[in-house]
């Protein structure tokens, strides 16, 4: 079965018209999607769709530290919090500031990645798991200042939150409401979705040219060997700090769009299980493959949604009754499916074809 | 001074039950390289299940000593976790020994949220108040106050400490731990039954991870099925500012960690001049680390690990 798949697509990528048809079919496939969702199971599942590509998104920016440089990062969501954060600042009657999509995308970028140079400035020596728990900290460090800047000086408004943060508005075009174009209607939702989906595809475009890129080379020098790789003389500093700062960029733009999608943040959403749960989208996807962290991504945050709409139903029609609370049911097999998951196919569902492992420089003892 | 003098007291007794739970992490990190991150889920697990039996021994005989009362306990809780320890060893970390670095520590991550899941429906989301078994006496110390709980804790903890420092080091389980945590091969070659260590190992450092759920449960009076979450993750820190793997380092770093959390959250805001409070005592926990590692990046007591030809 897995032959034949194989075969089939060596035999479409091989050939030029397939390739374009397949391109074209996937692209027409993904521009109906939402209204497909929209029009069977509801909108609110457009609205997870959109979810669904942020995750993707910050999913492969975590793939860059810790898939492509081989840093391992447990507290990566800080950067999507400072993205997020500095999104809300700069869009909502906080300060009064209500700055357009083009100024905030770039002020969003480059906040993140300076906060990706802070992190990564003094864990430079760091190797392994004292740089995880550097990072834990760092995010742990961002999450509490978040949590109580709202004295002497209310900055971030305390455990509230932000709330009425400016929706995003391109060209006039106003991405909360329903607009009427080609005769079609287009709610907010399915712009967005849109929007999102530029931005993944680009993310997807930049993750890949970078990972054949001389950068790209680099860090899988430094991911497999960083003694050899400095004596190949690659800067390993600068390198090491460009992942981080890059990896942040990108951490930051999904949580700006994140902010400005769901209207409001708080600093609730940026806890240490946020950043686990990214770093499982990558590790289950398959590290360092761009395409598998984006199924691991996608994987995850569709999946848990699925469950939670149907856990109760099923149960009351089997049983009768509902006995497990949807919630606590859904993160069960959650947790199963990573023991699970992991022991079958501990490289990830979709490793990358030419992998070595990774991160393994001090597991084997002998 | 008063204040001083209490905050090291309470510093001392937070700190000796992080040095329990960072024992556990870095007796398994010493031997396999893996951080346990299910270790406080342990330690969670044996705070609910000692709850459980004394709640159910005081239904029964509710004039039964307090003594005995905890002994039944506790008993049951190293049992429960000690079982659950080997159990984990087994399914979940065995079969990934030679996987990628990652791989144990997802499955760790998938152990920890299936145990506080199975914890919260079995034990309900609801914070558990724990009976007050022992009275409370408090004593003076150097113009500071301590009960008579947190003199037990401070106690027990230190006589576990001496215990596992004992048997690693004079004893011929302790030698084969060691040399299993230097080479896994050679160990073996030696006639050591390296799959069995490594189980005891995680056994043990369960046994000890349910005796300081325990003690946490007994000190603040509460029990709660995410508990062994922040508390985990502190222990995991002072192992790692200790200098992870090593033992006397994991005791070094919990007293430590005990002793800036307590004093920092007391002086922070003096220090700030009013600027920064008590809640951010936790930041200032990971600021000693992040600075410490920057000097010493294998920790206080870490060996120089060199890097790899």
């Amino acid at each position: 079965m897995r032959l034949i798949a194989q075969q089939l697509l060596k035999k479409i990528t091989s050939n030029k018209k397939a390739l374009l048809l397949g391109y074209v079919l996937l692209f027409v496939a993904l521009a109906v999607l939402p209204f497909l969702l929209s029009n069977t199971v509801g909108r609110t599942w457009v609205r997870i769709l959109d979810f669904a590509l942020i995750y993707a998104m910050l999913a492969l920016g975590l793939n860059i530290v810790v898939g492509f440089a081989g840093l391992l990062d447990l507290g990566y969501i800080a950067f999507y919090a400072v993205g997020a954060y500095t999104w809300a600042l700069l869009a909502s009657p906080q300060f009064g500031l209500h700055l357009p999509f083009w100024a905030i995308l770039p002020i969003g970028a480059g906040v993140a990645a300076i906060f990706g140079v802070l992190l990564g400035a003094p864990t430079l020596r760091l190797r392994g798991d004292y740089l995880a728990i550097v990072t834990l900290g760092f995010g742990e460090i961002i999450r509490i200042f978040l949590n109580n800047l709202d004295h002497p000086i209310n900055v971030t408004n305390g455990p509230i939150g932000i709330n009425k943060i400016d929706p995003i508005s391109i060209g006039g075009v106003d991405l909360t409401r329903t607009h009427e174009w080609f005769g079609i209607s287009f709610s907010g939702v399915h712009i967005y979705y849109y929007l999102l989906l530029a931005l993944l595809i680009f993310t997807i475009v930049m993750c890949v040219r970078l990972e054949n890129s001389r950068i790209g080379r680099a860090w899988l020098a430094i991911r497999e060997d960083e003694l050899a790789a400095q004596a190949m003389g690659i800067n390993t500093r600068n390198i090491k700090l460009l992942a981080f700062a890059l990896g942040a960029t990108f951490g930051g733009v999904a949580g700006g769009l994140f902010a400005s999608l769901q209207g409001f943040v708080s600093p609730e959403s940026f806890g240490l299980l946020e950043s686990i749960m990214v770093l499982c989208m990558v590790v289950l996807g398959g590290m360092g493959h761009v395409y598998g962290v984006l199924l691991g991504a996608l994987l995850l945050s569709v999946l848990p949604e699925i469950l939670r709409s149907t856990a109760s139903p099923i149960q009351r029609a089997v049983f009768g009754d509902v006995y497990i609370d949807p919630e606590a049911l859904r993160m069960l097999l959650f947790g199963l499916a990573l023991i699970v998951v992991m022991l079958v196919r501990p490289t990830g569902l979709w490793p990358a074809p030419r992998r070595r492992t990774i991160l393994d420089q001090d597991v084997d003892r002998d | 001074m008063d204040i001083f003098a209490q905050q090291v007291i309470n510093g001392l007794v937070l700190g000796s039950v992080y040095a329990l739970v960072a024992l556990g992490y870095t007796m398994v990190y010493g031997i396999l390289g893996l951080i346990n991150f299910a270790h406080g889920e342990v330690v969670m697990i044996g705070a609910m299940i000692a709850l459980a039996v004394v709640s159910a021994l005081l239904a029964v005989s509710p004039d039964m000593s307090p003594f005995t009362l905890i002994l039944i306990a506790s008993a049951a809780a190293i049992l429960v976790c000690v079982f659950l320890a080997f159990l984990m060893e087994r399914l979940a970390y065995r079969p990934l020994r030679n996987a990628p670095r990652l791989a144990p520590l997802i499955t760790a991550i998938g152990i920890s949220i299936l145990l506080q899941n199975i914890a919260m429906i079995i034990w309900g989301r609801k914070y558990k108040m724990v009976p007050q078994i022992f009275p409370t006496e408090t004593h003076e110390i150097f113009g500071a106050s301590i009960t008579s709980v947190q003199l037990f804790i401070v106690a027990i903890s230190g006589v576990l400490m001496v215990g596992l420092l004992l048997v690693v080091h004079f004893t011929k389980l302790g030698r084969a731990m060691r040399a299993t945590s230097e080479s896994q091969r050679v160990a073996g070659l030696m006639g050591i039954n390296v799959n069995k260590i490594i189980s005891v190992t995680f056994m043990i450092g369960a046994a000890l991870g349910a005796v300081a759920g325990i003690l946490v449960a007994g000190n603040y009076s509460v029990a709660h099925y995410s508990m062994g979450f922040m508390l985990g993750l502190k222990a995991f820190t002072a192992a790692v500012l200790g200098g992870i793997g090593n033992l006397g380092g994991a005791v070094l770093g919990g007293l430590l960690l005990g002793l800036i959390e307590s004093i920092g959250a007391g002086y922070i805001g003096n220090l700030t001049g009013g600027f920064l409070g008590s809640n951010y005592q936790d930041v200032f926990a990971f600021v000693v680390l992040i600075v410490v590692l920057v000097f010493r990046p294998t920790g206080i007591m870490g060996e120089r690990v060199s890097e790899r030809a």
